[in-house]
This record gives C-alpha cells, structure tokens and sequence, in this order.
C-alpha cells in the first residue's frame, strides 16, 4: 500500500479494495517498525489517526465527497510540527514547546483534515523553529535519511522528507523559508514545492521569517503533491498576506504538453559550487526536458549570489522578533527558580531555546539594533529588490526558471555542525526564490552514488499549475521518482 | 507658578493615548469591554500565541482618519506598522505594533484659548505632529501577591492612536487646556470615550525648561501616564520646579522617564530598563502597507459630525445665544443634542430653552453626579414643559416646582399639572372674584392704599395668589388689581 | 565587522538570553563569521533603490469590527506556566 500514490490510494479507498483504517494501521505500523531508526516523527498520534481514519470510513461508507472534489477522504499525511494541531503537541521542535499542546488549529490543517477528510499520522520531525539545513538542530535529535543513515536528510523539514521517502507517510506537509522544502527534497529524492508567498494561509503555522515562510508539501510525485497543495490553498481572512485570489486547477493541469515552453538557466546557478556529478543528472534533466519540446535558454540572475547574505539578515532578523513572545509567561519553557523578571527571561529562553536558534535571534538582534540597522537590516531590503528585479526580468523572456537545488548530494551527519556559514551556504539556490517569493519546487533527477540529486524548478507569481505540470511530464517520461531506498520498500 | 518666569521658560509636548471606542481588538475579534473578569478578552493574537496573526480593524483605521480630519491633518496615503520591541510581562509577543517611520495622521494642530498679556482671552495654535495607530498593552497587578505580579492582557491588543503634540506648549495652564480641548474633541468624533479614570484617554507629558532668549532645547524628561487632567497640571508643575532646582544648583538633567505619584503630587524615575532600550523598529512582515485613498477620506468625512466650534457659531447665530450660554451647551454633543430637541419640540423660544438646560437641569444632573445621558428629564420631557410655560397654562414659578417633580419621576409636565391641578387660572372673571372677595374682607387695608400707601399693593398679590393657591395668571391679576383697587 | 565577546552579551541581554560562560567565545567566532558573510551586502549598488519589505505589492486587507473571540481562558490558561485567579503569575514587576 505504501508505494500506491496518493491517486490510487483515493482510488482504492473508493473501490473498497482497502478501508481508511487498514491503510492508516499500515503506514502506523510502518512508522513504529522504521522510525526509530530513522527519527522522522516527534509525536504519532496513532489513537486520534485510526478515529480520524474510521470517521473517514464512514463518510465514504454514505457516499459523502465526489471522487473528483474530495479526492483525499481517508487519505493519510504528516504534518510538520511547525503546523498548529488543537489538543496536540505542537513543538517546532524546541524545548521551548516540548510541553506545548496547541490550543488552536492551524488553517491547513483545518483545510486537510476538517475540509478534505485527510488523516493526521503523527507531527514530523524538524530543524528547530525550521532554522537548520540538515535537521541537526532539532531539541529532540537528527533526523537520519533513509537512503543513507549515515547521511542528514536535509533541513528544516527534514522529518517530513524521511518520513515519506521511507513510505512511513504517503505525502507530508513542509515549510520552506530558505530552501527547507526543497532541499531536503532534493537530498532524499522527493517532489516538493513552495508555492507563491501568501498562497497558503500562515495562521497557525509557527513563524521564522514571516515575509519569507510558506507552506508546502513533500511528496512522492508532483501529482500528489498536487492533490495536497490544491486543499491546502487559498484565501484565508486570518492571515493579512494570504491572497484573495482562486486556485488554480493544479490536478487538472498536470498533462498539459511543454512543447515550446521556454526555460531560462541562470549560469550563475551552474557556476563554481555545483559538484560536477549533479551537474551531470541535471544536464540529463535538461535533455529529457528538451525531447518533451522544451525550449532553453541562458539567462542571468546578476543578484543571485547576494541572496545568501541578504537572506541571513532578512530571516534572523525577523526571527528574532517573532521569537520574543516566547517568555515563558504564557506558554511554554519556564526557568524554575527565577529570582526576578528578568531572570525569568533570559533563562527561560536560554534554556529553551537551542544553539543555531541563539545565533540567529542574536544576529537578527544585532543588525536591528540601534546603529547598525540601515547598514545591514535597510541595505538588505534593498539588495532583496535587486533580486526581485532579476527575477522580473527574466520572466520577460522566460516561462519558468530550473537549476540545482543543491550544491551536492546529501552530506554525512555532524560533517557541518560546527560551521554554520558552510551550512549556510547550502541554501544558495533555494534563498532566491523566498526572497522574491516566487514559487519554486525540487525533484529528483537521479541518483550519485544511491544518492538522489534535486533539480530545481523556479517559476512566475502564482505558476504553481505550470511547475507541476512540468514536473509530472518529466516524471511521466522517467522513473526516478518511483525509487525507494531499499531498506524500506 | 512659582518659578521666575522672567528667567525661564518651560517647553512642552504632550504624548495623549488614546483607546479608540471599538468593540473588537485592533488586530483581532476578542471584545474591548473595560472591566471584564482577567484575560477573559485575551484570545491567541492577544495573547500572541504562537503563529497567530495580526489582521487590522476597519473601524480603527476609520477612526483615525476621522482624528487626523478634526485637527486638520494630512492623512498618510500609506501607512506602516512596525514593530517596537522590548521585553515585559504586559506586552505578550515582545514587541508593541505600532507605527513609526509612517504614521496614518501627521501635520495637523489644534487651536485653545489661553491667557493673553492683558487678562484676556488669546487663541493659540499647537501642532499635533502625528496621531499614530498602535495597541495596547496589558496591565500588571500587584494587590494579593508578595513577590509576584498577576498579569491581565484583556487591555493588550485595544486600539489606540497616540498622538503627539509639537513642544508649543509653554506651561501647565496650556497643557491643560490642550488636553481638555484634545479630550473634547474625541468624544466628541465617537471615537474615544474619554473615561480618564479607566485609562481611555491617557497623557505623557513631555517637559524640559531652558533659560529665556536660550535657543536650545534643554533636556526633557517624560512623565508617564498622567490620567486626570489635575494630576496633569501637579506633575507638569512638579517637573518644571524639579528641573530648574536641578540647573540651579549646579546639576545636570537627566533624560529619563518618570512616574508621578498622586499621593505626593511628585514624580520619580521609573526603576525598570525603560531608560535603556533599544525598540530595534522594522516594519511588521506580518501586516501590509496601510491604504487610505481620498475616496475613502471624503467617505469618512462624510460621516463625521459637527466640531464643537462649529457648533458654538452656529448656536450663536441660530439660536442668538449669548457666547458663554453657546459654548455651555456645545462643550458635549450630547448636551448640545439634548438642548436641540428640547428648543425644536416645544418650538420655544431658544433663550429661555437654554436657560432651562443651563441653570435648572444641569444643576440639578450636578447634584445628582448624573451625565446628560443618564438625564432622569429627557428633553422631551424638558420641552412639554416650556412648552406649558409658554402657552401660559402655568407660570415659569409653578414650571420649578413641576421641573423637581419630573426629577423625581412623578411623570411628565401634563401629567403632573393635571394631578397637582397646576393649571394656571386665566379665566379673568374667576380671578376678578377672588380679587372682589379680597376687597371685602381687607377695608382698612383698601382704604391705606387708595390713601396713598402704594406699597400694600404686594400685599394684595400674595392674598390673591393665595386665594388661587399660586395659578392665577400673574399678568391677569396684576392689571385687575389694579383696576379693582383704583375704584 | 567581529563581535567581540563583550559584544554577545550586550546583544544577548537585548534578547533577553542567557549564555553559558563556556559558549561566549564560539558564538563571538560563530558570529563574526556570519557577519562577514552578509557583510558582502555592503559591495552592492543599492541607489535609488526601493527596500523591499515584502515579497507581495498588496495593501493590508481590513477586518470588521466584530467580537468573534469568545472567552477561552480556562483552555489556554490549562497550558500556562503559572496562574491565579485568572492571572499570569511572574516574579514582580517594578515601575
């Protein structure tokens, strides 16, 4: 069962040939016989997933949601615990929310669950408060990837990936505010997407960098990743940068031809820093591309390589903001024994909070802090425009934008722990895309060493339909993404 | 004033607070309800629970703009929130959203009346410098806790525009003046209710004092939530005596904030890092540019009520009302409302309306510690009765007597001159009898006065008042008197 | 631009965090690289150019002014550190 799409796992669940309760046993079943090696869940909500599941048993019993409308009815998924879950823990992987139970749903799991009848597996395992590159970061230990247990799986979203790319969850939800959808993606051989910035509701989603965080998926194939986004999207009057606009048929566009569709490849993004086996899968990519009638053309993205800079002000410093409620007064981690106020904070969130989440909130501190604010907080907005502006400017002439998503293959554990500007730079074909806030998705395109390499696949405001179409022709016209890491089949 | 304002001259700006008068909060729909059981109208955002997010309050907005159209100020086309961050127990999410580079309102001023050089009466004009949209915060309570507080956020996330004066203000005279005036104002627009006592309307003051001719700013300090328009006065005093004593005697001072204490009438520097921040501002990535088109100005403007000034002119010209009796009446819309229904009802004339309002009911809503919503007389009530004074059927003496009635709740005027049997005699013959039987029963009186004794004529008004027990038409009485008495 | 040691504890007292004694030193190196990283911003030709708060050129949507929050304190008060009588407790605030 754990290797049928999300389609045929619709299908199924319709034709009877299995209940929602047999396939969610199943994949809890996987997830007790796998994760503790592999680390991918904090929380398995199994008791509240077999009601959610027999609940769904008993709406498709009545003949309850179209096949075509309600597609996902009994459908299981995992949900990053960065989303909000009333009544369940909802950590972001922090001490700071280890005893956090959320009082409120977030919107999209409101959408998935109340609306689209999905069934919550458990909470994924993540780089704390989504801030890390490889899952490293994580108050409740390193998520390992299943294709290599010696290796990380990538980060922020590292749980979500390893749980899906070892067949523990169908299809996970993700947050990407730098890269932390698509290059764990890409590291463990899945499809992921961020869509357009304010696409999907951020209420309820814990906040990094707010102008940057968007929701998305991880998922096996660019067709269920489209049956997910398409009920996690839309307008939403809680979030003030959520658009009123309507989705678009993303299922229903998926076989379009890209005959004549124009790709522009950023040379920046194929310069010194590509390891030379990636470059080879993407070449490949590309040809297969070509063969579908996909035209390409050489462009430049001037400003790309200032994304990373600009992106370790933006993100650290809005992080550090967002990160101040957590005080211990209302919620969460509280110091014992604080002799006064100001004890009370500093070793509650001392405490609370782990190393790579105090670098951050210390440099987004810092370049907001009285003197230094226009030369790096001001400048930084500033050079974000710029990379707006190249983005603007290529989609003058070009459809859609493809280049690596990661520099190399997925890199050993604890091999970069100690220097976080070498994790850092991991993000630098990713960050552009969350600094324009354009829409953008990883997918595999083949392995190194059984190890998946990510193509990546940038495209125009709102082109979500067109990104996934084109990722489904290529995963029509090649096998990648149907590869599991033996271990788990 | 006690210091030698020969030698020094005090330079003010007023920071006001104040809430806006909307039911929900100003970026969520928990309710504003003063008084409420703790954290009872503390929802997530309130409380800024993770992940949650701010979406702004229309009728805030609205509110503003309103604010900045009454002072003549420009309205901003785009306004932002930013963020000001510092950490504190009644401020939930680390840092207040509030407007800084942006503001919605800027540029305006407001007009008050101070003492002029020769004991009159001069206009002077302040500026407002901003009126910015920003939340509130909670409050800490300290009752029933030893080494602890106890922290309510019901107040964290009420709308308020701050609004910041320019540092026209040259003492606490003025200050008071531009503060009651502020006051006046916003109660006036709706959009505040002015309740000093629950924190609505709340001032900062900021004060410095300099040698006169000196061309330079001296050092000011800020004084922080003031809320009586006396405790205004005391403080700003306090600080003007406080600074000068500081440069006299050789000291320096310091820029800081203060707290006044009402018990003692001082001020002392607050003890918290609020001396010591650094608010690290940057727009709010959660929330949007503010738009404001002039479509939506004329749309608001439309809405907003007659001014107070305004208002004084027109009762002036279209009442003919004395300038005092006007500004009286105008000083609350809803006196000035309720002074308007009662001249339009009883069709009366507008003096004698006002006469009524002024003298009669509010002094009686002052002893009663009453507003004039809460008026026990409504105007309708007001106006049956001048109505029954101008059509004669009692006298303006009897009217007192019917007012206290209906402060008492016995009814309207009808209904308590008909049960009182008030109503005035103007039959001439019934009074010309009483005036017969009066003559009769007085000869030797009758004889002194037709002898020339003029002034007994009194003594036949209050016999014959007494005959009618108070309702013969005064007039009517007078002039048969006269004629009975003349033989 | 490096940060000094002293530097991390003037910046980590504004963030209200307290760092061991041990971890000052690598964050004042961890820092200072990440610093110069971003410090490649200074390089670029921003002129006349227009910061960018926000990746999406919309203007704040506007609420109703309705009360649609009923009172749950009893639910969010079951997860706080320490309550009374409807009360956060903390350790006691000056003025």
């Amino acid at each position: 069962m754990h290797t049928l799409s999300i389609k045929e796992l619709s299908e199924g669940l319709r034709a009877k040939k299995f209940s929602s309760r047999e396939l969610t046993a199943h994949y809890l079943k996987r997830i007790e016989r796998h994760d503790a090696e592999l680390n991918s869940f904090i929380t398995v909500t199994a008791e509240r997933a077999l009601k959610q599941a027999e609940a769904a048993d008993a709406r498709l019993a009545r003949g309850e949601g179209h096949a075509l409308t309600a597609p996902l009815i009994g459908v299981p998924i995992a949900q990053k615990d960065i989303f909000c879950t009333l009544g369940v823990k909802t950590s972001c992987a922090s001490r700071m929310l280890d005893n956090f139970i959320a009082p409120y749903d977030a919107t999209i799991v409101q959408k998935l669950h109340l609306d689209a009848g999905m069934v919550m597996l458990g909470k994924c395992n993540m780089d704390e408060f989504a801030m890390g590159s490889s899952n490293e970061t994580s108050f409740y230990g390193p998520v390992k990837n299943p294709w290599d247990t010696s290796r990380v799986p990538g980060g922020s979203s590292g749980g979500s990936v390893a749980a899906v790319a070892a067949g523990l969850a169908p299809i996970a939800t993700a947050t990407d505010t730098g890269g932390s959808i698509r290059q764990p993606a890409a590291l463990t051989g899945l499809t992921g997407i961020k869509p357009t910035y304010g696409r999907v509701s951020r209420y309820g989603m814990i906040a990094f960098a707010s102008s940057l965080d968007q929701a998305g998926v991880v998922a096996r194939s660019a067709e269920d990743a489209a049956y997910v986004l398409q009920a996690m999207s839309g307008f939403d009057p809680l979030d003030s940068t959520s658009i009123e606009r309507p989705v678009d048929d993303l299922v229903g566009g998926l076989d379009a031809s890209i005959k004549g569709l124009k790709i522009g490849l950023p040379k920046e993004y194929f310069a010194e820093g590509l390891a030379p086996s990636s470059r080879e899968k993407i070449d490949a990519a590309i040809a297969t591309l070509k063969s579908l009638g996909a035209e390409f053309v050489e462009i430049s993205l001037p400003n790309s390589p200032l994304s990373v800079p600009t992106y370790y002000v933006v993100a650290p410093a809005e992080a550090s903001s967002n990160l101040a409620r957590f005080d211990g007064v209302r919620y969460g981690h509280r110091a014992i024994g604080a002799k006064n106020l100001e004890e009370l904070y500093k070793r509650s969130r001392g405490e609370g909070f782990g190393a790579e989440v105090q670098r951050r909130i210390m440099i987004g501190t810092y370049v907001l802090s009285h003197g230094y604010y226009d030369a790096y907080y001001l400048q930084a907005q500033k050079v974000r425009k710029l990379i707006y502006e190249d983005f603007k400017r290529a989609y003058e002439s070009v459809d859609l934008i493809l280049g690596p998503t990661a520099t190399d293959v997925a890199f050993g554990l604890g091999s970069k722990t100690d220097d976080p500007v070498a994790m850092y730079l991991n993000d630098i074909y990713t960050i552009a895309a969350n600094l324009a806030g354009i829409p953008a998705m990883s997918l595999n395109c083949g392995f190194v060493d059984g190890l998946p390499v990510g193509l990546q696949l940038m495209g125009n405001y709102f082109s979500e339909a067109r990104l996934l179409n084109v990722a489904h022709q290529f995963q029509t016209a090649t096998d990648f993404h149907k590869q599991m890491p033996k271990a788990y089949l | 004033m006690a210091y030698d304002s020969s030698t020094w001259e005090v330079v003010i700006g007023l920071e006001v607070h104040c809430q806006l008068l909307t039911k929900s909060k100003i970026f969520s729909g928990a309710a504003t309800a003063y008084g409420a059981a703790p954290n009872t109208q503390a929802d997530p955002v309130t409380l800024g629970f993770p992940g949650v997010l701010p979406v702004l309050n229309k009728t805030a907005l609205e509110y503003a703009v309103k604010f900045g159209l009454a002072v003549d100020a420009k309205i901003a086309e785009r306004s932002v929130f930013a963020r000001k961050h510092y950490f504190y127990p009644d401020l939930p999410k680390g840092y207040q959203i509030s407007q800084y580079e942006l503001p919605i309102v800027y540029d305006g001023h407001l007009d008050i009346e101070v003492d002029g050089a020769n004991g009159d009466k001069t206009i002077k004009r302040i500026g407002i410098t901003r009126a910015h949209l920003e939340e509130d915060a909670g409050k800490s309570v300290h009752e029933g806790y030893v080494g602890q507080s106890g922290i309510d956020l019901n107040r964290a996330g009420t709308p308020l525009i701050e609004i910041v004066s320019e540092p026209d203000i040259r003492s606490a005279a003025e200050a008071v003046a531009y503060l009651k005036k502020l006051h006046q104002l916003v109660v006036y627009l709706g959009v505040c209710d002015g309740n000093m006592q629950e924190g609505s309307f709340r001032c900062d003051a900021n004060v410095s004092v300099r040698k006169r001719g000196a061309r330079e700013f001296g050092t000011r300090t800020e004084t922080k939530n003031v809320n009586s328009f006396r405790y205004v006065e005391k403080a700003i005093e306090f600080e003007i005596e406080r600074q000068i004593d500081v440069i006299e005697s050789g000291g320096k001072v310091v820029q800081e904030t203060r707290l006044f204490n009402p018990d003692s009438g001082e001020t002392r520097a607050m003890r918290s890092k609020e001396n010591a921040n650094d608010y690290r501002y940057f727009p709010d990535p959660d929330l949007l540019p503010v738009v404001v088109t002039s479509a939506d100005i004329e749309r608001i403007r439309a809405t907003m009520p007659e001014l107070p000034e305004a208002k004084k002119a027109r009762f002036i010209e279209q009442y003919k009302l004395p300038a005092y009796d006007a500004g009286v009446l105008t000083f609350d819309a809803a006196l000035a409302d309720y002074y308007e229904a009662v001249v339009a009802t009883s069709k009366s004339d507008p003096k004698s309306c006002a006469n009524w309002v002024i003298t009669d009911l509010l002094g009686a809503l002052n002893k009663l510690g009453k507003g004039i919503d809460a008026s026990p007389v409504t105007a309708a009530m007001l106006a049956g009765l001048v109505m029954r004074i101008a059509d004669k059927t009692i006298s303006g003496k009897i009217a007192k007597d019917v007012f206290e009635a209906m402060l008492a709740g016995e009814g309207e005027a009808d209904e308590i001159i008909k049960a009182r049997g008030l109503v005035q005699i103007t039959d001439e013959s019934a009074i010309a009898a009483a005036i017969d039987d009066i003559i009769a029963r007085n000869p030797q009186q009758v004889a002194d006065y037709r002898g020339g004794k003029d002034k007994l004529f009194g003594f036949f008004v209050g016999q014959a008042m007494k005959a009618t027990q108070g309702k013969a038409n005064p007039e009517a009485l007078n002039r048969l008197l006269k004629e009975k008495l003349a033989g | 631009m490096s940060l000094s040691p002293e530097n991390i504890q003037q910046v980590a007292h504004l963030a209200r965090l307290e760092l061991p004694a041990d971890k000052v030193g690598p964050y004042a190196e961890q820092l200072s690289n990440i610093l110069k990283l971003v410090g490649q911003l200074s390089g670029a030709d921003t002129g006349g150019v227009a910061p960018m708060a926000h990746p999406l050129d919309m203007q704040q949507r506007l609420r109703p002014d309705a009360v649609t929050e009923p009172d749950r304190r009893d639910a969010f008060q079951t997860i706080a550190p320490e309550v009374d009588n409807g009360l956060y407790l903390v350790p006691k605030v000056i003025e």
